[in-house]
């Protein structure tokens, strides 16, 4: 066991549970963003100000009566809150979110913060998050119920809509930086033009900064496009029929894909842990900012914007946002061949 | 050569089961476990780009659709015109089919693993490198590459003009 070796181990646990708790975190968050909204406290009952309050809902969902419908297929059943939260767990291990650091010299080699570097990393998130649609599409299907159902459609729907356009923002992106491993791109976005404007991708890329977020606010099933779970048509979409520690999962799964989306995000168009005044081995701080930043945004706009409806969401997801995409992809290669980025 | 016999193994024995299943859901489910299997395959023989590829395409894409059309059809088990206790697969009619197919199989895989010889194509670690693949395809493959997108256009006009109706302004 190398001294690099007990690192790596040590930072992918470490990961994996900042990942579970930023869920919590972002269970308070939201709940307090919304009572802010809307004029209200929100949770202030547990703890200070109320921030223990996802420790007593996590105890509460343990404590709660695990229950299956009679006639949903047992084995799906189990396995598709598995599915998605497996899928969620994983997709973050490509994302580097903090420059090469010898932990101030107690390591001979230099670590990378990131748990897997993969050369075509971009891709793998891509792959990850195509199989995290299974989850709620064989929830839906397996709970056996109308409501289940049709959530577990719309989701495989909207998705197959919106990756096209997530991907081929992306795609732009890759244009530009000429490489497809997440830490090539945010290293190529240091520095800053004439001194001022950081080299962050989102200067060169704004429609595509904006596609790829609609995009992966729709991927994420959040509101405005949150229509596998849309209460007031579904009752609860495809974890209808879930209880306890398997809802749970799937209420784990939403919110660390939204971290994994903003976390992708920032490394992509804000130029990940580069930022000014801080030296690069205190980049990552950098990096929460953003995400946090961008984490902030996903809860704004859901109590901020109506639901769409559905035909909207499939004309807008083929009929503006796909060709806009295109369009963007166009033209950043001719900008490309143009000025050779 | 461990990690390549369980991956093999698991793609071998998900393909079985595919055709051996009577729940079309638990067919569609397993042959993604195949495609994932041969996707670390393709790791193995160090072309990441591709086993990604493999499960963004087929695991991911394809079969989504396959899943979406087996649910909208809901049809939980197989007809049974024939007797029950028999499978599907050993009733006259798809037994002589699965005959022809499987001898035009075997052919193939004889023809295939008579010529391994000459993997010499592809230096080792070509097929890694994203630039090199798209550099061949749209070279001395630009052809094939065509024809096949022009395949999959008719496919979607087809399926276009068969789901529309027909006699309605």
């Amino acid at each position: 066991m190398t001294p690099l070796l007990v690192a790596q181990i040590v930072l992918t646990l470490f990961v994996f549970f900042m990942l579970l708790n930023s869920a919590a975190v972002m269970v308070y968050v939201e709940r307090k963003v919304a009572a802010f909204l809307q004029q209200r406290l929100g949770p202030y009952l547990v703890g200070p100000r109320g921030m223990l309050q996802p420790l007593a809902d996590v105890v509460k969902l343990m404590f709660k009566e695990e229950l299956r419908p009679r006639a949903a297929d047992p084995l799906l059943f189990a396995l598709a809150p598995i599915i998605s939260a497996t899928a969620a767990f994983a997709a973050f291990a490509v994302v580097p979110f903090g420059a090469d650091t010898t932990l101030f010299g107690l390591l001979k080699e230099p670590l990378r913060l990131q748990v897997a570097d993969v050369n075509v990393a971009i891709l793998v998130i891509f792959a990850i998050a195509s199989m995290g649609v299974y989850g709620i599409v064989l929830a839906g299907w397996s709970s056996n119920s109308k409501y289940s159902l049709l959530g577990g459609l719309r989701s495989s729907a909207q998705m197959i809509s919106y990756e096209l356009s997530y991907g081929t923002a992306i795609a732009s992106v890759l244009l530009v930086a000429n490489s497809m491993s997440l830490s090539d791109i945010v290293n190529r976005q240091a520095g800053a033009w004439f001194g001022v404007i950081p080299r962050w991708f989102f200067f060169l890329q704004p429609v595509g900064f904006l596609i790829f977020m609609t995009a992966g606010i729709a991927e994420t099933n959040r509101a405005p496009f949150d229509f596998p779970e849309a209460e007031q048509e579904l009752v609860a979409g495809y974890h209808t029929e879930y209880s306890s520690m398997s809802f749970a999962m799937f209420f784990l799964a939403e919110y660390i894909n939204m971290v994994t989306v903003s976390a992708v995000a920032t490394d992509l168009f804000l130029g990940g842990w580069h930022g000014p005044l801080l030296p690069e081995s205190f980049g990552w701080i950098w990096f929460l900012l953003k995400v946090a930043a961008l984490l902030f945004f996903y809860v704004w706009m859901r109590w901020t914007l109506p639901r769409y409806r559905y035909d909207q969401l499939m004309a807008f997801g083929w009929k503006v946002l796909l060709p806009l995409s295109v369009v963007n992809l166009l033209v950043t290669a001719a900008g490309v061949l143009y000025f050779g980025v | 050569m461990m990690a390549f016999y369980v991956f093999a193994a698991i793609a071998v024995v998900a393909s079985l089961l595919v055709i051996a299943q009577r729940n079309p859901i638990y067919s569609v489910l397993l042959l993604i476990a195949s495609f994932g299997a041969l996707s670390g395959l393709y790791v193995l023989l160090d072309a990441p780009f591709v086993a990604v590829i493999q499960i963004i395409v087929y695991a991911g894409a394809i079969m989504v659709l396959f899943l979406f059309v087996v649910m909208l059809l809901n049809a939980p088990h197989e007809d049974t015109d024939y007797d029950e206790r028999v499978h599907p697969l050993l009733r006259p009619g798809p037994m002589r089919l699965g005959a022809v197919l499987a001898a035009a199989l075997a052919v193939e895989l004889w023809w295939a693993l008579t010529r391994t010889g000459d993997s010499g194509r592809f230096p080792a670690g070509a097929v890694a490198s994203v630039r090199a693949i798209g550099r061949s395809l749209f070279t001395d493959y630009a052809f094939p590459f065509e024809v096949t997108s022009i395949l999959i256009l008719v496919a979607m006009v087809g399926a276009v003009l068969l789901a529309r109706r027909e006699g309605r302004g």
